[in-house]
């Protein structure tokens, strides 16, 4: 604010705190930022909200020098800025606090505020600087609030105060404008409170904020100014005031071109899995699930919808057996998954559920494996593959093989190694295994991330027929189209809460988006 | 009891003069594994440094000149290692092994192609070496029972090296704790992403600390070849640079900690030597082998946390890699 009255004393609006135009940055066939502008007004808090993986996280590496651009122009304060290394965007006045804190967990708070700046006060010896820095250091914290222990060791404090110290850091470095990347995905709702009153005395102050975050609340919070992003592309730059959650939840997770998946109404079976009251806490006692529940029946499709980041990967991952819950239980068949029990993902796997991962490549496949060797991952032990100890090769092929045939996998050969298809046909191939594996549950994340507009038309049909069969399915899908297109009902999750079950009759694409954004 | 008094102070004596190299390569183990590159290639650094401080001793008949190529030659594999590791991000492990083998047989056959005599170089006489100092009124001294011998036993008459080993000491402890570049350093063996958002580069850092090691190393191999011993003699490392890792790991990459460490396993090895054959009451005969191998038995008891725990710099062994 101080900074905009002076420049219109003098009778002009000032220069921009950030322009960017025309970056972009790709990494092997990855267009993570593709002819990016942005224009961020000095004294401004500048919300970039996307999901995962929208290219956010790039876009603010580049601009904070840690990855350079391979095209495209960068204006600090209206004059042109070479950034081609952190200490320039320092330089230049420009802090980060990234998602990951950039501490040293065995030094002092003090130690970690001076690290590579250690000449700024001109101090003779370390010991000297470090007096110095001591005394600049109470003045700055008291005038944005920012009070912390300077001599802890940051390993010693809370994941909050941790923060503190990265802000301080960027502003004792002299930053003007400070990036902060997923700031609250860390933080207890208490200690992000604290983080946005000291994010409004920073703009009280003259400070520039750029704010990146896939959560809607905090960007109507906080923010002046808003822009979205969405597959490496800037999609939308909007004032704060006059936008509404469910616009952004729209603009976030856009528009898919609509798919013939051929859905129909099918015959629903009894129950085969209840989750009652499901909770999972994280680190530092974050909680990730907040009491979900809900049945799921044989026959038909639940799709869970939600921005990404709101506690589905969670939800699979605790349905699956390889995390335990916190508190509550997960009922399959007869049996009873609860904190106490000592389940793994195999025995769940035994009662009857596949899980075919969200990210195929982590949790999926063994990229340098064969397809062949991949497509029995988990269910080596089959008969069928061989006796006892030994492993037939033969064997292993054939079913591989019949696996291609059947779920037209392309190119199909069961000895290529998996890094050697395409996305579609790895996923066709991690299908293949979870759904041969004729499964009375199964739990689908992502299933046509990175996947051609062919192979998600023969998933659709795929998972429809499973359904048909009997199956009762859980669909985790960011893409609200496919959530709409595929189930029969929808749970929509937002801060790992689930704020509701619509059926597909009731479910459209504005009332989901609102659930989405938390707003009902 | 006079007599045992003068053993045991040569014992101390002759620990001080076992620790040497061990010191040398523990200050060096600190400041390469602190900045995050592991270094099991001190002892290939030090037997290639022993041999070319005994070859050029030999040859030119410096001392001075001989420790100096010894230096720039350990120094020289330094790089490779750091070339390997840094920039190359491979396996620190993998390229250390490698040196000490190229070190093990590297020494041997330039051996017999220089002096043909088995590996071994030529025998140094006198003033091709560093010889021991006998600090003044040593000999008066002397004759002072109790506190005499200790002047002049234990504190006269040690070599150069033996010193500056000493001092390596004090100066790594200093350099880590009260300096920026030991700031630096030790916070790019914890977070070498909180070094680089800080605008410092992370491979520059881990090269100037490969090399400050490549100079300890050096120093150490001299020690070996033109210092304690007059010539090298094939494999004359024995493992000395594995027992400093040990002693660098057993002082939990602290200097200080870690001199008391090599002075332990000093100890051992000096009580080994002494004890060879006696017949105790009880026990019967000593055996040394059983002496010697201790070092290693208790590195292993304290790696397995019984003694004490020991917290390697967090970033070790992970080649830095800036995040996508």
């Amino acid at each position: 604010m101080t900074i905009k009255t002076q420049h219109n004393a003098r009778g002009g609006t000032p220069p921009p705190a950030i322009a960017l135009s025309g970056i972009s940055k790709t990494f092997g066939a990855v267009r993570a930022n593709d002819d990016i502008a942005l224009t961020v007004t000095q004294g401004h808090i500048h919300g970039i909200v996307g999901e995962n993986g929208a290219g956010k996280s790039t876009l603010v590496s580049i601009l904070y020098g840690f990855y350079q651009a391979d095209r495209g122009k960068i204006e600090i304060n209206g004059a042109h800025a070479d950034i081609k290394t952190t200490a320039d965007a320092i330089k230049l006045g420009v802090g980060m606090v990234h998602q990951h804190f950039m501490l040293v967990p065995t030094f002092t708070v003090l130690e970690n505020i001076i690290l590579g700046h250690e000449h700024r006060k001109g101090g003779k010896t370390l010991d000297d600087e470090i007096a110095l820095a001591r005394e600049e250091l109470s003045s700055l914290a008291q005038q944005y609030g920012l009070e912390v222990d300077f001599d802890a060791l940051v390993a010693d404090l809370s994941v909050g105060l941790q923060q503190r110290v990265e802000i301080l850091k960027t502003l004792y470095r002299g930053a003007k404008i400070l990036i902060l990347d997923e700031p609250t995905g860390v933080l207890t709702p208490q200690e992000t409170d604290q983080l946005f009153e000291i994010l409004a005395t920073l703009r009280q102050q003259g400070v520039t904020v750029l704010l990146i975050t896939h959560k809607l609340r905090e960007i109507m919070a906080i923010t002046d100014d808003v822009s979205v992003m969405r597959g490496g592309k800037m999609v939308a730059h909007l004032v704060t005031k006059k936008t509404s959650p469910s616009e952004l939840a729209e603009l976030m997770v856009g528009r898919q071109v609509l798919i013939n998946a051929d859905f129909h109404e099918a015959e629903k079976g009894e129950v085969c899995l209840t989750v009652d009251n499901l909770t999972l806490t994280g680190d530092g006692g974050i909680p990730l699930l907040r009491g979900i529940s809900f049945d799921l029946r044989a026959g038909e499709i639940l799709g869970v919808a939600g921005v990404s980041g709101n506690g589905q990967s969670q939800l699979l991952e605790v349905l699956s057996g390889i995390t335990p819950p916190t508190t509550g239980a997960i009922k399959i068949g007869g049996q009873v998954i609860s904190p106490e029990s000592t389940t793994t993902p195999n025995d769940v796997k035994n009662m009857g559920l596949a899980h075919v991962p969200e990210d195929r490549h982590a949790m999926g496949m063994v990229l340098p494996f064969s397809a062949a060797e991949t497509s029995v991952l988990g269910y080596e032990d089959q008969p069928s593959l061989g006796s006892g100890f030994w492993f037939g090769p033969d064997q292993l092929e054939r079913h591989c093989g019949e696996l291609m045939q059947d779920y037209d996998i392309r190119p199909a050969d069961p000895s290529l190694k998996c890094n050697l298809f395409s996305g579609g046909n790895q996923q066709k191939l991690v299908l293949a295994r979870e759904m041969s594996a004729a499964p009375k549950i199964l739990l689908v994340g992502q299933p046509t991330r990175g996947v051609d507009i062919g192979a998600i038309e023969f998933i659709y049909q795929r998972l429809i027929a499973m359904r048909d069969q009997g199956c009762a399915i859980l669909l985790v899908s960011v893409e609200l189209d496919e959530i709409l297109t595929l189930s029969d009902r929808v749970m929509v999750m937002n801060n790992g809460a689930s704020m509701g079950i619509v059926d597909k009759r009731d479910a459209d694409a504005q009332s989901i988006g609102l659930m989405m954004a938390g707003v009902v | 009891m006079a007599e045992f008094w003068l053993q045991f102070l040569l014992t101390i004596d002759a620990t001080l003069r076992v620790a040497t190299p061990l010191i040398l390569c523990a200050m060096a183990g600190i400041f390469s594994e602190r900045s995050g590159i592991i270094d099991i290639s001190l002892e290939g650094k030090m037997l290639m440094s022993a041999f070319a401080a005994a070859s050029v001793a030999a040859v030119t008949g410096q001392p001075w000149l001989a420790l100096l190529v010894a230096i720039g030659v350990s120094v020289f594999l330094s790089l490779i290692h750091g070339f390997a590791c840094i920039t190359h991000r491979g396996n620190q492990v993998v390229s250390g092994l490698a040196i000490n083998i190229l070190a093990s047989g590297l020494t041997v056959t330039l051996g017999i192609a220089f002096f043909a005599q088995g590996g071994q170089t030529p025998f140094l006489k006198g003033d091709q070496r560093f010889s021991p100092i006998t600090l003044p009124f040593a000999d008066a001294i002397r004759d002072i029972p109790f506190l005499g011998p200790i002047y002049a036993e234990v504190i006269s008459g040690h070599n150069i090296i033996v010193w500056i080993a000493l001092l390596a000491v004090v100066v790594t402890s200093l350099v880590m704790m009260r300096t920026r570049f030991g700031l630096r350093l030790r916070a790019v063996g914890e977070k070498p992403e909180a070094v680089d958002t800080a605008g410092i580069s992370v491979v520059l850092m881990r090269y100037q600390a490969v090399i400050i090691a490549g100079v300890l190393c050096g120093i150490a191999g001299a020690y070996l070849s033109i210092a304690h011993g007059a010539g090298f003699v094939r494999e004359m490392t024995a493992g000395k640079g594995y027992i400093a890792l040990a002693a660098m790991i057993f002082g939990n990459w602290r200097p200080l900690q870690a001199l008391y460490a090599c002075l332990m396993f000093g100890f051992l090895d000096a009580v080994a030597a002494r004890v060879q054959g006696l017949e105790l009451p009880l026990i019967g005969e000593v055996s040394s082998d059983l002496i010697l191998a201790l070092p290693y038995v208790l590195t292993v008891i304290f790696l397995a946390g019984f003694i004490g725990r020991a917290t390697p710099p967090a970033a070790i062994g992970a080649p830095y890699v800036k995040e996508r």
